[in-house]
């Protein structure tokens, strides 16, 4: 269980806004780790940072041994490293089959190969294959994000990062999208998981960091962290 | 059968519109920028033709091929050095930089090939005007050969736009430029791509344009260009169909007035009816309503 990502002291800025700063955390092989915080915190600029979408003042990011700060975000993805962004943000004008398909654009190991991923994606979100070949957008909210989620499976990655998937769902469905991201934490995906939803997150990670004003401000096992009384009073709403 | 005639040269400079307002068209889907240079593209490209074919004498395929293969080159460097490093600047100051290589390229055809109107040789040789209803309607083959020319093309471009991973590449650029690079899509690359598409076909649009109507002058294209433009804005921006029934629209109603009301207010017929369409519905003819979710 090595280090897979490992975020050092970054900065980042938006215009003259300081997002981030010196923000610094791990990922090991296999973890679910969260990074929980309100709005404004700098959850999704962390996401797009690691993802390439947002360059980086100074710091560094390494996964899997390589350094990616300087990739170009189409690159980053080919490494295995596949983002949900928040919003869904699906193809509307493309079938949920195409999104799908966009998905594994990056695939250059066979038709058999990803029509095997089909399946899976498929047998793991089963909603999905009745709708396949309707645009994706005339899919509800739940449906849009297990699509979203879906079409970043198909790229094959090795580490999941996503971000907000249960922003503006009802509590069943939250519940059914973190269900999914347990499994596919089980089928070997490492996964960073973004989000407002402190007390779901908190039940279904192994480690947890708390994001600030664009500052990390306690981190720990989740567990713990659930039990915390700043946290329980700032996130859970408990008194 | 005057009428008929009438339609059938209208759907055929029409055609051509919508060559050109393919490019404008897909360049703004993609690039979400209107490249107003493109007319000038057109222009060089007939010069190309121009010269490869009615002075050299080359084989007229070839010429147009020449042609193409200079435009896409051209669209291409235009891109590269005029308008991705602004990428991330206000649309203004991308609109103002187009307007200003279009200048450029007027002004350079103008200094290399001075602006005496050429007379351009028309691409369509060796084939007889069609004659029907016993010689009352005579179609030439320049017509014949533009609206062919035009629907081959937009069949072979809607296939590729649908069916092949550059093509949905494409098509999931234009809808959300970051989630296209979270799926792997180099996007500078595919707005290479379309631009080189987007000139290939003025290059063709070009020499269909001057074998209709063969004067060719540093300015040839800027008219044209405007009116795709029209066209494709008429048809909503963004859809390739859109361009395609737009195009063939405004070219019908461009030469049905001038048969029947007024050559000199035909231009004026054509703009007006775009500002009648834009008022009734604001997206053109196949434009879709762009919802945006929070």
């Amino acid at each position: 269980m090595g280090e897979m990502l490992s975020v050092k002291n970054i900065n980042v800025y938006y215009g003259s806004i300081h997002a981030i700063k010196d923000v610094s955390f791990h990922v090991n092989e296999g973890e679910i780790v969260t990074l929980i915080g309100a709005n404004g915190a700098g959850k999704t600029t962390t996401m797009h940072a690691i993802s390439g979408l947002l360059k980086l003042q100074s710091g560094e990011i390494d996964y899997c041994g390589q350094t990616i700060s300087k990739m170009e975000a189409h690159k980053i993805i080919r490494l295995g490293l596949a983002q949900v962004p928040e919003g869904r943000r699906v193809f509307s004008g493309l079938t949920v089959q195409q999104n799908l398909q966009m998905g594994a654009y990056t695939r250059r190991d066979g038709k058999e190969a990803i029509q095997n991923d089909f399946d899976m994606v498929f047998d793991l979100l089963p909603r999905l294959k009745e709708r396949r070949n309707q645009p994706a957008g005339t899919l509800s909210g739940g449906e849009q994000q297990m699509l979203a989620m879906g079409r970043a499976l198909m790229c094959k990655p090795k580490m999941l990062l996503l971000d907000e998937p249960s922003m503006g769902l009802s509590p069943l469905l939250v519940k059914e999208i973190f269900k999914i991201i347990r499994q596919v934490n089980r089928n070997g995906v490492t996964v960073l998981l973004v989000e407002q939803n402190a007390k779901m997150a908190l039940e279904i990670a192994n480690r947890a960091y708390v994001l600030e004003t664009g500052t990390i401000k306690m981190e720990g096992e989740a567990n713990e962290l659930a039990n915390n009384i700043e946290v329980r009073k700032a996130y859970l709403g408990c008194e | 059968m005057q009428f008929l005639s009438y339609l059938i040269n209208g759907i055929s400079l029409g055609s051509v519109y919508a060559l050109i307002a393919l490019g404008y068209t897909m360049v703004y889907g993609i690039a979400k920028m209107l490249n107003f240079a493109h007319g000038d593209v057109i222009m060089i490209g007939s010069y190309v033709v121009f010269f490869a074919f009615g002075s050299a004498g080359m084989n007229p395929v070839l010429a147009i091929v020449l042609s193409m293969v200079v435009c896409t080159i051209l669209g291409v460097t235009v891109e590269r050095v005029a308008y991705r490093p602004l990428r991330e600047a206000p649309s203004l100051a991308v609109l103002i930089t187009a307007i200003g290589v279009s200048y450029l390229l007027q002004q350079v055809a103008q200094l290399a090939w001075t602006s005496n109107p050429k007379s351009f040789t028309s691409v369509v040789t060796g084939l007889q005007p069609i004659s029907l209803f016993g010689g009352q309607l005579t179609i030439s083959a320049e017509t014949v050969v533009t609206i062919i020319a035009c629907i081959v093309i937009m069949a072979a471009l809607i296939w590729f736009v649908n069916c092949t991973p550059a093509g949905h590449a494409m098509l999931a650029v234009s809808e959300d430029r970051g989630a296209a690079q979270l799926m792997g899509v180099n996007v500078n690359a595919t707005i290479s791509l379309t631009f080189a598409i987007g000139s290939g076909l003025a290059a063709v649009a070009g020499a269909l344009l001057c074998s209709s109507y063969p004067t060719l002058q540093p300015t040839t294209g800027a008219m044209p260009g405007i009116k795709a433009f029209v066209a494709a804005v008429f048809g909503g921006i963004g859809s390739i169909p859109g361009a395609f029934l737009g195009g063939i629209l405004l070219g019908v109603i461009e030469n049905l007035s001038k048969a029947y009301i007024s050559t000199q207010l035909s231009d004026a017929i054509v703009f007006l009816v775009l500002v009648v369409v834009l008022i009734v519905k604001p997206t053109g003819l196949l434009g879709k309503k762009v919802n945006v979710k929070v």
